[in-house]
This record gives C-alpha cells, sequence and structure tokens, in this order.
C-alpha cells in the first residue's frame, strides 16, 4: 500500500476499471512480475506446485519469498531514505555487522543432559539480538548525523559505512567465519510458523507497521514534502534534519533485521560476504517499483513487488540452468527490459515510432 | 518602428490548439510577430500565454494549427530545435546553472573549440563581449551564483542573444528586477529592436507593457483575444479585454474605512517588536514595531534588506545581535518552527523554490504548515483536510481541476492562493507577505490583497513586503522604507505618494 494510494481511495471521475488498472503505479511492476511468472510457468516444469510436507507449506513460490526476505527488508527501508532524496549504500555492510554482533555474542555450544541435546548461549538470545539491533541502529544514526548534521551528500555519507561497517565486523571475526551452535537461533531464518517461512512473518510486520506509521501519522506527507522539496519543507515548520535522521536510523534497522536473517539462515557470520552488494539490489528493488530515485512520491509496495521481481528472476536462472558465468548478463539484460518498459519517454517513442 | 503592411512577419502562429487531461489551454490561439517590433503578450494567469510560449520554443507540441518562421512551416520538438531555427526564450525564472560560470553558461552545449578542446580564453572573451554590449560589467568567471537575479537574468539574454537569434522571447523577464534595471533591460531591448530582432515580451506589469510595446496581443480563456497597435489602447481598455469584463476601476482609492482602522491600529497591542536586531553583513540592527491588526509595509529596492528582515523574523535565518520579542516576551527564533509556533507565518517571495511543494497536491500543500505545528504523530484526519482545503479553495476563489490535483499543474497566481491558504490555516497572529502578488495576474493580484486587508480588519498583523509601490501605498497602515539593509524611515498612510516614496526609496530626502 502506497502512501500516494489515500487520494486514490475516491476516485475524482468514475474512470473504467480497466484504465484505472493500467494507470495504477503498481501496473507496471505487478506486470513485469507477472511476465517473469508466465514464463517460469511455461519454461519451469511445476513451479506452481505447492505441497504440504511436515505441516510446512513447500514448493518454488514459498522458496522465492522466503528468500526474498532479507532483501524485501532491506528495500522497505531503502524506500524511505530514498523518498528523501538520499540513498544507502552501507545496507550490506550494516547487514554483516549485525550478523556478527549477534553470532559472536550468541556462539553457543550444544551438551547432551540427560541424553537429551540441550544448546547453551554465550548470551541469552534477545540480549544478542537486541545488541545487533541496537548496532545497526548506531550505524543509522552515523549516516543520518552525517546527512542531515553535516550535509554531506548522501552517497559519500553512506560509503563511509559501507567501508567502515564491514571492516569492523572483519576486525570483530578476525576475518574467520563465526559459526552458532545454538538451535533456538536458526528458528529466525528457517524455522516455520503456521505452516510458512518465519521470516516471511518478519517482513510482513515490518511492512505493516511500516504502512499503518504512513497511514496514522503525518510521516509520508513530511518524507514526500522534504524529498520533493526540502527548503520548503523547512520553511513549512517540518523538522527536516530529524526527519532525515529517523530514515537513515529506519533503513540500517530494517538492514539489521536482514543481517539476522541472513546470519541464522547459514548458522553463521561471514563478515566478508553477508549481505554483499545487498544494497545495490534494494535500490534496483525501490527503482523496479516505481519510485523515482529523485525523491518525493513513493511506493512501499513497489518496493515488495521490485524485490520478488529480483528474486524470482534469480530463481529462473538458476532453475534454467544458467550457467553461471552467463547468470550475471542475463540478469542485467532482464533489469534492463523492466527499467526501460517502466520509462515513460521510451514508451513515448515507442508510440511515435508506431504513429 | 511599427509594422508596414509591406512587412512579414517573421513569426506567424495561427490556429493553435492544445489539451491537456482535463483542461483546455490554448483554442484558436494565434501571433503575428514582426522583426524590429517589440510585441507584448498580455492575459490574466491561465489565459494560455505561457502554453503559448512553450509551444513556440518546442516545449510542448500542439494538437492543430501552424507556426510559420521566416516564410516555412515549423515544428520545433524541443527548445533546442527553437533555437537552432532562431527562436530564443528567457523565462520566468531563470533557468541556467548556478554553480557554473557565468561564461559557460552563456555557451553551455556550444563551447568555442579549438583543436577539439574547448577554447576558455575565447569563451571567456566572447562572453565579456556580449556582456559589455548589454552593459553588464561582471568578471565571466566567477560562478552564476555569485550574482544577484538581475545579472543572472542579463546573462540568461546574453545567452540568448549569443544564438543569433531572430525571435526573443521574454517571458516575464522583469518580475524580479527593480527599476534601474528594469530600464537597463529595456534601453537593450530598443536597441536589439533597432537591429531588427523580433522581441516577444510577456508581462503583468501595465506601466511596463506601455513603456516598451509596439503591440499587444491579448489573450483570454486561451484564445487571442485581439491584436492592438499599443498607442492605440488605453490601459482601462486593455485590462478590460484581458478580464472580459468592464473593471469597476483601476486603482481603488483607499476608503475611508480603511483610514479608520489605521487610527484603531495604532493603539493596538503591539505583536511584534525587535530591538536592533542585526545580522552581520546582511541586516543592521533595526527596531520594527507590529501592532495587532495593522498592515504594515516594508518598501524599498530589491536588496535592500525587506527580504532579509523578514526571514529573521521567521526564523528562517538567525540574528546575532539583538532581541525579537513577540507579544512582549524576547524569544529566541532558531528556527521557522520557533516561530510558527508564537503565530508567525510566512509566504516567501520565491514561490518555486521556498513555497510550493510541486508534486503533491493543493489539499497537501495547504495543510503542511498546520500538520508540521501539531507534530508528525497528531495527523489531520482525511475528511478534516479535505474539508480544510475545500474551504480555502472557496474562500479564495482557488482554481483547480480538485483538492488531489498537483500544485504544480495551477498557475502562478492559484499556486500563491493555496500557500496563502496554508498559513492562514495556521490562524497566525502575524503574517509575512514577502511579494505575494510577484508574477500574477491583475485579478488575482486584487482578490489576494482584497482578502489580505480583510484579515487585518479581523485583527491580524501583516508584513507587507512589494516591489510594487503604488500597492504598498494604497494598502499599509504604515510603511518602512528600507535602504542598503537599513530602515531609514517610517511613515504614515498618507505621508507618502508614488513620486515622494521613489524619492525616499532612492534616498535622495523627500
Amino acid at each position: 500500500m502506497a502512501v500516494n494510494d489515500i487520494p486514490a481511495l475516491q476516485p475524482p471521475a468514475r474512470a473504467p476499471l480497466a484504465s484505472r488498472m493500467l494507470g495504477h503505479r503498481l501496473f507496471r511492476p505487478l506486470a513485469a512480475l507477472a511476465v517473469l511468472l508466465l514464463i517460469d510457468f511455461l519454461l519451469i516444469p511445476g513451479f506452481f506446485h505447492l505441497e504440504v510436507r511436515d505441516g510446512h507449506l513447500y514448493g518454488a513460490l514459498v522458496d522465492i519469498v522466503n528468500r526474498a526476505a532479507p532483501l524485501m527488508l532491506a528495500a522497505i527501508g531503502m524506500t524511505l531514505v530514498i523518498a528523501t532524496r538520499g540513498i544507502d549504500i552501507s545496507v550490506g555492510a550494516v547487514v554483516a555487522l549485525s550478523g556478527t554482533v549477534a553470532s559472536m555474542l550468541i556462539g553457543g555450544t550444544m551438551v547432551m543432559q540427560d541424553g537429551v541435546p540441550v544448546y547453551l548461549a554465550d548470551t541469552p538470545m534477545l540480549v544478542a539480538i537486541a545488541a545487533a539491533l541496537g548496532a545497526a541502529l548506531l550505524c543509522g544514526l552515523w549516516n543520518g548525523a552525517l546527512v542531515a548534521g553535516l550535509g554531506l551528500q548522501p552517497i559519500v555519507a553512506t560509503l563511509i559505512l559501507m567501508v567502515a561497517g564491514r571492516g569492523l565486523a572483519q576486525l570483530l571475526t578476525d576475518g574467520q567465519i563465526v559459526t552458532v551452535y545454538y538451535q533456538p537461533y536458526f528458528f529466525l531464518g528457517s524455522g516455520y510458523l503456521f505452516g510458512l517461512p518465519f521470516a516471511l512473518f518478519v517482513v510482513a510486520v515490518v511492512f505493516g507497521v511500516t504502512a499503518l506509521l504512513l497511514r496514522h501519522t503525518a510521516l509520508g506527507l513530511f518524507i514526500q514534502a522534504v524529498g520533493i522539496n526540502p527548503v520548503a519543507a523547512r520553511l513549512a515548520g517540518i523538522r527536516t534534519a530529524a526527519l532525515i535522521v529517523f530514515v537513515y536510523v529506519f533503513a540500517a534497522t530494517c538492514a539489521g533485521m536482514a543481517g539476522l536473517l541472513i546470519s541464522s539462515n547459514v548458522k553463521s557470520a561471514d563478515a566478508n560476504n553477508a549481505g554483499l552488494m545487498l544494497e545495490l539490489d534494494a535500490i534496483l528493488a525501490v527503482t523496479l517499483g516505481g519510485t523515482s530515485l529523485a525523491g518525493g512520491k513513493f511506493s512501499l509496495a513497489g518496493s515488495l513487488v521490485g524485490a520478488l521481481i529480483i528474486q524470482t528472476l534469480t530463481y529462473t536462472i538458476y532453475s534454467l540452468g544458467v550457467p553461471p558465468e552467463v547468470n550475471m548478463v542475463v540478469k542485467s539484460v532482464v533489469v534492463f527490459l523492466v527499467c526501460i518498459s517502466q520509462s515513460d519517454q521510451f514508451r513515448q517513442l515507442w508510440q511515435r515510432r508506431r504513429a | 518602428m511599427l509594422p508596414t503592411t509591406t512587412q512579414v512577419p517573421v513569426l506567424e502562429v495561427t490556429g493553435i490548439h492544445k489539451q491537456f487531461p482535463g483542461v483546455r489551454a490554448l483554442s484558436d490561439a494565434g501571433l503575428r510577430l514582426y522583426p524590429g517590433e517589440v510585441h507584448t503578450l498580455m492575459g490574466q494567469n491561465g489565459a494560455g500565454k505561457s502554453t503559448l510560449i512553450k509551444v513556440l520554443t518546442g516545449v510542448y507540441q500542439p494538437d492543430r494549427g501552424s507556426i510559420v518562421f521566416a516564410g516555412e512551416a515549423i515544428a520545433p520538438r524541443s527548445t533546442q530545435d527553437a533555437q537552432d531555427l532562431g527562436i530564443s526564450t528567457v523565462y520566468q525564472e531563470v533557468n541556467l546553472c548556478p554553480n557554473l560560470s557565468v561564461a559557460e553558461n552563456i555557451f553551455i552545449g556550444r563551447y568555442p573549440r579549438r583543436w577539439g578542446m574547448i577554447d576558455w580564453r575565447r569563451m571567456r572573451q566572447q562572453a565579456q563581449a556580449l556582456l559589455t554590449r548589454l552593459q553588464v560589467h561582471i568578471d565571466v568567471r566567477q560562478p552564476l551564483a555569485s550574482f544577484p537575479l538581475a545579472v543572472q537574468q542579463m546573462v540568461a539574454i546574453a545567452r540568448a542573444l549569443s544564438i543569433s537569434a531572430r525571435v526573443l522571447i521574454l517571458d516575464e523577464p522583469t518580475s524580479s528586477l527593480d527599476e534601474a534595471e528594469v530600464q537597463l533591460l529595456f534601453s537593450n531591448l530598443r536597441a536589439l529592436r533597432e537591429q531588427g530582432m523580433a522581441i516577444l515580451f510577456v508581462t503583468h506589469f501595465l506601466e511596463q507593457t506601455y513603456a516598451i510595446s509596439d503591440r499587444i496581443t491579448v489573450m483570454r480563456n486561451g484564445e487571442r483575444e485581439g491584436e492592438y497597435v499599443c498607442s492605440d489602447l488605453s490601459r482601462l481598455a486593455l485590462v478590460n479585454k484581458m478580464i472580459g469584463a468592464a473593471p469597476d476601476a483601476q486603482e481603488l482609492p483607499a476608503t475611508g474605512q480603511q483610514a479608520a482602522q489605521a487610527a484603531s491600529a495604532a493603539a493596538g497591542e503591539i505583536v511584534l517588536r525587535t530591538r536592533g536586531a542585526a545580522r552581520r553583513g546582511v541586516l543592521a540592527p533595526l527596531d520594527l514595531v507590529i501592532r495587532k491588526g495593522e498592515l504594515l509595509g516594508l518598501a524599498g529596492l530589491l536588496g535592500s534588506g525587506r527580504t532579509e528582515t523578514a526571514r529573521m523574523l521567521f526564523g528562517a535565518d538567525r540574528i546575532d545581535s539583538g532581541a525579537i520579542e513577540i507579544k512582549g516576551r524576547a524569544r529566541a527564533l532558531a528556527t521557522p518552527r520557533d516561530a510558527i509556533a508564537h503565530g508567525v507565518g510566512f509566504c516567501s517571495e520565491d514561490r518555486k523554490h521556498e513555497g510550493a511543494i510541486l508534486d503533491l497536491s493543493v489539499r497537501e500543500n495547504l495543510i503542511l504548515a498546520l500538520q508540521a505545528r501539531q507534530g508528525l504523530l497528531r495527523a489531520i484526519p482525511l475528511r478534516r483536510q479535505q474539508a480544510l482545503a475545500d474551504h480555502y479553495v472557496q474562500q479564495l476563489g482557488i482554481k483547480t481541476a480538485s483538492i488531489e490535483t498537483p500544485i504544480g499543474t495551477l498557475s502562478g497566481g492559484n499556486q500563491q492562493k493555496v500557500l496563502l491558504a496554508r498559513w492562514l490555516a495556521t490562524e497566525p497572529s502575524l503574517m509575512i507577505l514577502d511579494e505575494p502578488t510577484r508574477g500574477i495576474d491583475v485579478r488575482a493580484k486584487q482578490e489576494i490583497m482584497d482578502y489580505v486587508t480583510s484579515l487585518c480588519r479581523k485583527g491580524m498583523s501583516i508584513l507587507f513586503i512589494s516591489s510594487e509601490l503604488p500597492e504598498v501605498l494604497r494598502v499599509s497602515d504604515r510603511i518602512v522604507v528600507m535602504r542598503d539593509r537599513k530602515a531609514c524611515g517610517e511613515y504614515r498612510r498618507g505621508e507618502l505618494d508614488d513620486s515622494t516614496v521613489l524619492h525616499v526609496i532612492a534616498g535622495e530626502g523627500a
């Protein structure tokens, strides 16, 4: 649900349903996703097959959504940053850092007590998770302070943390992979709740809370105002600096959660590779979802669809057995096509050609 | 200079239609432009002037109609296209790159080259020469932003001239110039006219129209109302044709009611007082008193410290010495939020950059300040927002398709009304209006000023800043004249008239 959907609740004129659908912001991202899914349906046998095994839902679709969870979280945070005309390229580094903090604190050992395995954490799991999210939050404060306080350009400001965050994580782990031996922690990234992957619930809650916040407070309005015209927004009495700090903290916290999901899923923290290039995928997801990098109007739901497009694409490429060395090229071609399909200028060119 | 019948128009536009979603911007619009004339295009906001110019310069493609330039039918597809043909435009808002040097701005995209490299020396020399022709003497290597708006405007004109254009279009070039600068511009235009250039001039200022024009085309409701020889058309007749109804009178005299109100305002409680408020290099210590229900006019030339004063009173810029008291208590106004919290509202002179949030709707723009004051968490319910927007749209006569229309699609006058409403919604006790009527048409101007004076009668205090002296003289209870960044005189209503005020402003002693 996008913020700017609010006016659409009461359309000015009763336009035909079809044209209203075509004009909707989400139409193009959803159409792109649908085309991808159609290709999968035609080329990959049993793609839409879902079955319940051991009370868990299995299938390609579940797999895609589950694997897209960290990216969706990062994209939700990135959406708000981009809406303020900013950008956060430290997302991957924050993912690595939060995963590292959680994994190191939990550590964990399994001991046999009376023939029953019992898992012991070095630090209580909730404390470790809180510490990881706290570290992410501090990262966000740092970014926000540089952008809003010192007036650095967002890409430069977050570039610092992009390097420093991963560096710090590597320092903490001596460059080694930290393995976790504590069963309950794995539930985050690979557990199931009501038959569905738990990660989905995390995404749903974050998305839901964000959407509620945008709808029931003036947050969405203020973010758009700051993104479109920061000078006018300040003169209208909006606390622009506080708002900008908030979006960077929010984005970093989302990245922190993504880091927890990823490290829990692989039962370890890899400071070198965890979340590598995730920021770029997140920016791509936001763009695919129809939010302009120029800031202003944004669509939270669009970014989720964008994340799903990226993950579906990855899944498709692997399933079709595209050789790994061709993988990146194929992905970039598809992304190029999706972006082109969303360009108004390209459409006009196309229409003029045909006319 | 008047075109004779033997002459052929260099540019002839006929039967132009242009439709936007929900609005017919132009229907059967036309224009004839002869070489060696200054032709003024007049009309109210929304009459279609800007759209017609955008059609001429290739920004919009017309749905129907023909453009004949130097005997050939043309259909410019972009401003570049139009420029290459010989139609140059200087837009209302200076459309250059502030961070580039003056010379670069003049030659951007057409840098003189030497052996494939940019010939910086030749570029500087040519730029200097062009500006000298316009009687502007500045260092062309400095970034454009380091010069006042008036100079930037001249640079834009120099750029247009450097393209050896045959038609020069000036879209409200004078709206940000002071009197001396306007005269400079006009003498330049006259020189260009002598050289056979066809100049299309768009303005809202009647005086300037009569000072410079040979002929006038009046537009109304997207159509050409008529084409007139300037000397044959009286001012009253012109206004009449623009509005399409007989105006009561061109100037409303100060009514007895207003005079009485001025007297009562003098006794009213003090809403805002400054004691030596100053900012180094920007404003000399200033003592100002504004009473309840009073309309205080700030007169002075561009750069005299009017806007700087407004920004300080609103907390947009901090004072570094002195004090500002609001309702008897000293207040540190560190940010606009502080000023808003104490009941001050501020309409900036720069509507596009400091006022309107173009992509947001009329409703969102209108409630923004009120929402900001209430805070982020206490969202104004949508229903209440709509009610507020509907109320002010009706009250101020804002012409918009709906309250959900992006404000950027409204005409300048209507945008200004929305911004006025943004502050009225916060029910301020002091409203600072910096050039609220700049670049908007006669009728909207009148409507806004009438509304503003009615607010005064209801007890709101207003600080009114305008370059249009007759307007300041007409509405103000009291006038503070500023010169060279300090207040240099204070006058009650009636103590100044059109001629004496000029003396005071110019510092020649009244």
